[in-house]
């Protein structure tokens, strides 16, 4: 099944879908009385979902031992960033109507933007060397090694969910999301720990 | 004329509201006089009855709730130009955290408020405390329509018809003593019918406070209504506060008790996150929240979603009317 040519048009379609209702909703006013702030926040939200899938790739392949899991890998990390970048682009056009002095004041001033344009950064390059032949331009020590940093990505990307809530003590969804994604890094701790070769 | 766009009430509301009230139920009458009298302005009267039109559909009463009759206020300031909200977003966009954090819950789940009976008590540093039924509340002054802005700290705002009476009437006749600086006022915090109660978010109950001189100022309305009838439950039925040149989280909902002290009361933002919230928090573009800046705002229902967002007005446009009040005061430090 996994082997199936339309496997991955079928995956693409399958996470093309949020992005697509989210935008027929905005311009159709189905996001409710502020639907820019929903368009910002639910393209944040996909993001972080985005992320978690992109991160139990790996964790799902040793425990099920399907190999061919890695075939949806590059498309599940390129659509982390397909969200992410929504996300910003939201915020940069309807928060801040695309002005770009402005943006850049906001990303100095306000350390939850910050890490936010951080973590999208990060992506971005791991993005930039998401094709085959940068494996072989980079090697395969350093492109893994560059590629080790959507680790950061992940705790960027909940600091700044969890800046962003802080003033409301209502950290649930931040905690979850955290433990998600703690529990897939420490699960690579853990297995790296496990099979690291003994003297 | 010109103040009767909704479209560009915001670039100048502020000469028409301070010089004179106009009474929304007249306006459409009014225009038609202007209209006729002025040759040539077939198409500019039009664009205004299309803008009235509008403005009065917003303003119709939406027949949900008992209505409840008011008189236009005549108080300078207190009813702007600018196209009011509709019901439908100003009671399905709320911040109303007894019943959720999110701004769709309290219209979901209000309806376990129950709001009779109901009564204020008024204790404190004041010569007749008490405690006042709704029913006696509401028959205390004479009732009011203000249309006012109102500006959330988290940067959206609304325009909306509100029914009471200045704060102030309750006020003098409970006659606070001398020592009375502050008013401290208590909302409801009920866990049988306010699920969120006891969540962490907030100290419960829910308190808000404000300096004797701001709560005497007239356009500080306690409010009973808004689109001509009760208050939903959802928007601080049966007795809320407004308080238009301060953010929104000042206008405590659901009040059950107005206390006066003579010390700065602990507020429940403040209490939570003093380094982001205030105890005065008027509204001041050039002073920015930690984590956004409050130069702007959104419109809700009007800007659209591509426009640019708003420039947020020195105490959210009522500066004329309340400024004297903080004359001499650093505003950056007491945000």
């Amino acid at each position: 099944m996994w082997r199936h040519p339309a496997a991955k048009p079928l995956l693409a379609l399958l996470l093309a879908w949020p992005a697509c209702w989210l935008l027929w909703a905005a311009f159709h006013d189905q996001l409710g009385p502020n639907p820019a702030e929903a368009l910002i926040r639910q393209s944040g939200d996909w993001a972080l979902r985005a992320l978690c899938v992109a991160l139990a790739v790996t964790p799902l392949r040793v425990i099920t031992g399907q190999v061919l899991l890695m075939r949806f890998r590059r498309m599940l990390g390129v659509n982390v960033f397909v969200y992410a970048a929504l996300h910003m682009l939201s915020y940069a056009w309807l928060d801040m109507g695309l002005d770009l002095e402005d943006i850049a004041r906001d990303i100095a001033k306000r350390p939850f933007i910050l890490v936010g344009f951080l973590a999208l950064l990060v992506l971005s390059a791991l993005v930039a060397t998401s094709f085959n032949k940068a494996v072989r331009w980079l090697g395969t020590q350093r492109w893994q090694a560059l590629h080790r940093s959507v680790y950061a990505v992940a705790a960027l990307a909940v600091l700044h969910f969890y800046w962003m809530r802080a003033g409301k003590n209502n950290q649930t969804e931040v905690l979850i999301y955290g433990a998600i994604l703690a529990t897939l890094l420490g699960w690579r701790v853990w297995h790296w720990w496990r099979k690291r070769p003994r003297a | 004329m010109h103040a009767r766009h909704s479209d560009n009430g915001h670039n100048h509301p502020l000469g028409s509201e301070i010089t004179s009230a106009h009474a929304h139920q007249n306006r459409r009458q009014m225009m038609q006089h202007l209209a006729t009298g002025v040759a040539g302005a077939a198409l500019a009267s039009w664009a205004s009855r299309e803008a009235l039109a509008q403005s009065d559909k917003a303003l119709a009463r939406p027949g949900k709730l008992a209505p409840l009759a008011a008189r236009p206020s005549t108080l300078a300031g207190a009813n702007t130009m600018e196209k009011p909200t509709t019901y439908a977003d100003a009671s399905t966009y709320n911040n109303f955290y007894e019943f959720g954090t999110d701004k769709a819950d309290p219209a979901k789940n209000a309806h376990t408020l129950k709001t009779q009976p109901w009564s204020v008590e008024i204790e404190g540093l004041v010569k007749k405390p008490g405690r006042w039924d709704i029913e006696d509340l509401l028959k205390l002054s004479a009732m009011e329509e203000r249309i006012y802005r109102m500006r959330c700290v988290e940067g959206w705002s609304m325009v909306i018809p509100w029914i009471g009476y200045s704060l102030s009437e309750l006020i003098k006749r409970v006659e606070p003593q001398g020592s009375a600086k502050f008013v401290e006022f208590v909302t409801l915090a009920d866990p049988k019918t306010m699920p969120f109660v006891g969540s962490r978010v907030l100290e419960w109950p829910y308190v808000e406070g404000l300096r004797l001189d701001e709560a005497m100022h007239p356009l500080t309305l306690l409010t009973f209504g808004m689109y001509g009838e009760i208050l939903p439950n959802q928007n601080g039925a049966p007795i809320r506060l407004n308080v238009p040149w301060k953010y929104g989280f000042k206008n405590a909902k659901s009040i059950v008790k107005i206390r006066f002290v003579e010390k700065q009361p602990g507020t429940a933002w403040v209490k939570s996150a003093s380094h982001e919230y205030g105890f005065y928090s008027n509204v001041n573009p050039n002073v920015d929240h930690p984590r956004w800046s409050q130069a702007t705002e959104r419109r809700i229902g009007e800007d659209g979603l591509l426009s640019k967002k708003r420039k947020t007005l020195m105490f959210n446009g009522y500066e004329a009317q309340v400024g004297q009040l903080y004359a001499g005061m650093d505003l950056k430090k007491n945000y």
